[in-house]
């Protein structure tokens, strides 16, 4: 392995910038004759608007503009898509998919939706104007809750009607019960998937440009994807042609899912930049980003288990309402579906499974893919289903998991939920987990413990993911409306150096580093000399961009797919120059040798006679320059097992996690440093939901948890240190071995904690977040 | 409008702005350092984090008026050059930053937490950035560099 090579923890490319106060993040971004947006939001949950007057905000100082959804429907700009169709039981072809207006149309759904929008010269000019805007609701009652939307005598849109958008399955509902008649124990468990708010730290933004000169748009906008922005505000909302909208997603201050989304503002700006003729800024106050970024998870289900007298799974029955918020965000209705039910299987044998899901709107704010999207609210399902039926059978959590793991010889693994696991070894996993926790010492620690009054807990987790995505006819074939595919583009400058392109996008997933690393590694060109570019549609390749821990395992296989290509013509180059037959050439590490000679010609040499082919072989085209598209061939499927050691005060409720030890297989490693940093992250927000986070709204459909005052981000004293391991089964179906590690922390640290803290409390269920209170309140009920 | 002058990262610096600006804004939009960021609207996150007369403070709860005539550090002036100061060659070290947006707060308030405490311990440091949010890390490898650029500093 070379210092810089794959496998090795390379200091990031990117820091330097944010370090030193560099950065260059959308709010940063000024340009001449610049205005500032605010925008009207309605502070009813659900109301019929029946007029806007708009007239004295227009006659305020520095206003240049009060935009209504009348003038947006009048110039033609479409409404907000959701790009996944879910087909229903029953034949049902369709979901219902009522009208999202970028802008009010006399009615609004929730607290937060976008009303008018006001342009005016300054910030304090536009907020002061907007609450000038006088909006006349008539207040309508509000469907709040996930469980009960579909009885509510309310209905939100016409086109959906008992709130529901769709009533799906999966699996074989036949076998599964025959299995359950058979079954010598059932679990049934009660979960509540607690609804979250995403909170990159970096508020959502954009700046929008026209051209008048040009007739050309430029958007810079906080985005995970900028081509998908670019796409859809194209063909969908018509603000702009493709060909004629530039889309810059500059340095983006984390995403979590919440920036894949193409959001009103951004839609909105780029309209009315032309129609005021001025460059448009608007970003987001954090108080908005509450209201109006999509919101996460919010899952109520019911799981039965039915297991034989050994405690092997026989067959596992779910029923789950998802709540979809008012309308449907741009992937909303695949997370509580394809990319949730699909998981259930996690790493077990279980044969027959059944889940049917049935999406609700009510008068919340859109609910979307949030870090791990769908796999989280599976993996807790499962994990909280499989520790219950250990505890009732009284069977030991880590024994319960080896008698029904996948064995490592049993892959390609078929589950009965559509996906076919590559690999794995998930035993493998659960051992080194075991001892990085010390398990053994477990009965010991937990007699100290309770020698001081207090009570301990241990929680395992044991997860997998889809990752990856996707294989683009898989994804059409279940409804998507996309391909899944990335893009890569290698250019040799014809001094030796390198510019990358792809079309995925880095918001703290170290891609400048991590890509070079791979490039480096392929061409053999020092890591200095290769600078990655993402995030601009009029420099790199046209790519679907950064979510679902894709980036590595689809976009480093289009990377090294190019690099093969850049390697397939060195070895051309090299034939001709060294004066040899082109099989004759061998490659290794950024030379190309003729076998069994010293005759060599380094890749620098190559690329300056590619630009400058004086000597140059026949029929080869000049330049080094290669591009390639890689659409996968399946997900990845990363797994691993969580251990989660809390001790409780059961005085007080209050809850410490004393050991966090995490072990993933993420099949090849190309930074080490980058993803133990990325199983950091995302074992802290899966703390969060499990021990903080929670958005809850009234019953009148208030957002009662609008500020980090309410809403409670985990802090750096809420956390432990993490102790985190890896086993390794590289992918056999990607050039690089690689599986993603984006979500796996958020993915499998809720049901280790829940595990551990309910372990610790007598084994009754408390619901996420576990909070200081109702901690205490299942101790003192174990009492 | 009030003209309101200060020094900032060593430079005199003077603007004419609104009664009601922010000392955050001023330095973003007025100053034009856009290294001090906005990460929330109720003095919560400490994105906004900079030295005021050598002390932390969050720029978003000041006014820039409250500022006169003080000497202001924000993050663009704690590299010397090219060379990055101990604790930001700490945080680079030790992978103490993803997106970059929380990066110049936790950095600011690491500098004046390691001038006021010695040996920090890693529960100290916990506690100490109570006012701070990062999303990204899950502030391990923060509490890590933290520690390691105090001691590079010294303490
Ligand atoms: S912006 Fe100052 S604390 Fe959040
Ligand atoms: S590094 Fe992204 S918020 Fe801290």
């Amino acid at each position: 392995m070379s210092e810089t090579g794959i496998g090795a923890a390379v200091r990031r490319k990117e820091d330097q910038r944010f370090l030193t106060g560099n950065g260059n993040y959308t709010d940063d971004i000024n340009v001449f004759g610049q205005t500032y947006a605010a925008f009207v939001r309605s502070p009813h949950a659900h109301a019929k608007i029946n007029g806007i007057n708009t007239s004295a905000a227009a006659a305020a100082d520095g206003v240049v503009a009060v935009l209504t959804g009348e003038e947006l429907a009048a110039d033609g700009v479409g409404p907000l898509i959701c790009g996944w169709n879910i087909a229903g039981k029953n034949g049902v072809e369709a979901h219902n998919s009522p009208v999202h207006h970028a802008l009010a149309m006399g009615k609004v759904n929730y607290v937060g939706d976008h009303v008018a929008l006001v342009v005016a010269e300054t910030q304090g000019q536009a907020d002061s104007a907007a609450e000038m805007v006088e909006v006349d609701y008539e207040e309508l009652p509000a469907v709040v809750g996930t469980g009960s939307a579909l009885n509510h005598t309310t209905t939100i849109h016409e086109e959906a009607p008992a709130n529901m958008c769709y009533d799906w399955e999966i699996g074989d509902s036949a076998a599964t019960d025959a299995a359950f008649a058979s079954a010598a124990h059932v679990t049934t468990v009660e979960v509540v998937n607690n609804r979250l708010i995403p909170n990159a730290m970096e508020p959502r933004a954009c700046l929008a440009q026209y051209n008048q000169g040009t007739g050309d748009w430029t958007l810079h906008v906080t985005s995970q994807n900028p081509h998908v922005h670019r796409l859809v505000m194209s063909a969908f909302n018509g603000v702009a042609p493709e060909h004629k909208l530039r889309v810059i997603a500059p340095d983006v201050g984390g995403g979590f899912g919440s920036k894949i989304f193409i959001y009103a503002e951004e839609v909105v700006c780029t309209w009315a930049t032309r129609k005021v003729g001025r460059p448009i800024k608007w970003t987001a106050k954090r108080s908005e980003s509450f209201l109006s970024d999509a919101h996460g998870r919010d899952h109520v289900s019911k799981a039965e288990l039915a297991l034989d007298a050994d405690g092997k799974f026989l067959a596992l029955r779910v029923n789950t309402k998802a709540n979809l918020g008012a309308y449907l965000s741009t992937f909303a209705s695949a997370v509580p579906t394809y990319m949730y039910a699909t998981l259930l299987a996690g790493t077990y044998t279980t044969p027959a499974i059944y889940c049917d899901v049935q999406g609700v709107f009510t008068n919340t704010a859109p609910v979307d893919a949030y870090r791990g999207a769908g796999r989280p609210e599976a993996t807790y399902l499962l994990e909280r289903t499989v520790e219950t039926a250990a505890r009732e059978m009284n069977i030991d959590p880590a024994e319960i998991r080896r008698r029904n793991f996948i064995q490592p010889d049993a892959f390609p693994y078929q589950t009965p939920v559509v996906h076919q696991y590559d690999i794995g070894d998930y035993g493998a996993s659960l051992e080194k987990a075991c001892e990085m926790a010390d398990v053994g010492g477990f009965a010991a620690r937990r007699s100290d413990s309770e020698s001081r009054g207090k009570r301990r807990g241990l929680g395992y987790s044991s997860y997998i993911e889809a990752c990856g995505i996707a294989p683009s006819a898989a994804v059409g074939a279940l409804g998507g409306g996309v391909g899944l595919w990335e893009s890569a583009d290698i250019r040799f400058n014809a001094t030796g150096s390198v510019t990358v392109m792809t079309g995925t996008h880095n918001h703290g997933q170290g891609h400048e580093t991590a890509f070079a690393q791979v490039v480096s590694d392929k061409l053999g060109v020092p890591i200095e000399n290769i600078e990655v570019v993402e995030g601009d549609t009029d420099k790199g390749p046209f790519g679907m961009g950064t979510y679902g821990s894709r980036s590595i395992a689809v976009g480093g296989s289009a990377i090294v797919k190019a690099a093969d290509k850049i390697i397939e013509k060195g070895k051309k180059i090299a034939a001709h120059c060294l004066e040899a037959a082109e099989d004759d050439i061998e490659y290794d590490g950024g030379n190309f040798t003729v076998a069994g000679t010293d005759k060599v010609m380094n890749i620098a040499e190559i690329a300056f006679t590619a630009y400058v082919p004086h000597n140059y072989p026949e029929g080869v085209e000049p330049g080094l320059h290669e591009q390639a598209f890689y659409d996968p061939l399946n997900f990845s499927f990363p797994a691993g097992v969580h251990i989660c050691e809390v001790e409780v005060d059961p005085t007080t409720g209050e809850t410490e996690i004393v050991n966090y030890t995490a072990v993933d297989d993420f099949g090849t490693i190309i930074n080490p440093m980058i993803v133990e940093g990325q199983v950091h992250g995302g074992i802290g927000q899966g703390v969060g939901q499990a021990m903080l986070e929670g958005a809850n709204y009234d019953d009148n459909g208030q957002l009662v948890t609008g500020s980090y005052m309410d809403y409670t981000m985990p802090r750096a004293d809420n956390l432990p240190n993490f102790n985190v391991g890896t086993t390794s089964t590289p992918s056999p179906l990607n050039p690089l071995g690689v599986k993603g590690a984006g979500e796996a922390g958020a993915i499998a640290s809720p049901p280790a904690v829940i595990n551990a803290i309910t372990d610790a409390c007598g084994g009754a269920m408390i619901d996420m977040p576990a909070t200081q209170e109702k901690v205490w309140l299942a101790c003192q009920a174990a009492e | 409008m009030p003209t309101v002058s200060m020094t900032v990262n060593g430079k005199a610096v003077s603007a004419d702005v609104e009664a009601r600006t922010l000392l955050v804004h001023y330095i973003r939009d007025h100053i034009g350092l856009t290294g001090t960021h906005v990460g929330c609207d109720t003095s919560q996150c400490g994105a906004c984090v900079v030295h005021v007369n050598g002390k932390s403070v969050k720029s978003c709860s000041t006014l820039a008026v409250q500022a006169e005539g003080a000497d202001v550090a924000t993050i663009e002036g704690l590299a010397n050059g090219e060379e990055l100061h101990p604790m930001q060659a700490a945080f680079k070290e030790n992978h103490g930053l993803q997106c970059g947006f929380c990066t110049p707060g936790m950095v600011m308030s690491a500098v004046d937490l390691a001038n006021n405490m010695k040996n920090l311990d890693e529960a100290t440091i916990r506690e100490q950035l109570d006012g701070n949010i990062c999303r990204c890390t899950g502030y391990h490898n923060i509490v890590k560099s933290i520690k390691d650029g105090a001691e590079r500093m010294g303490g």
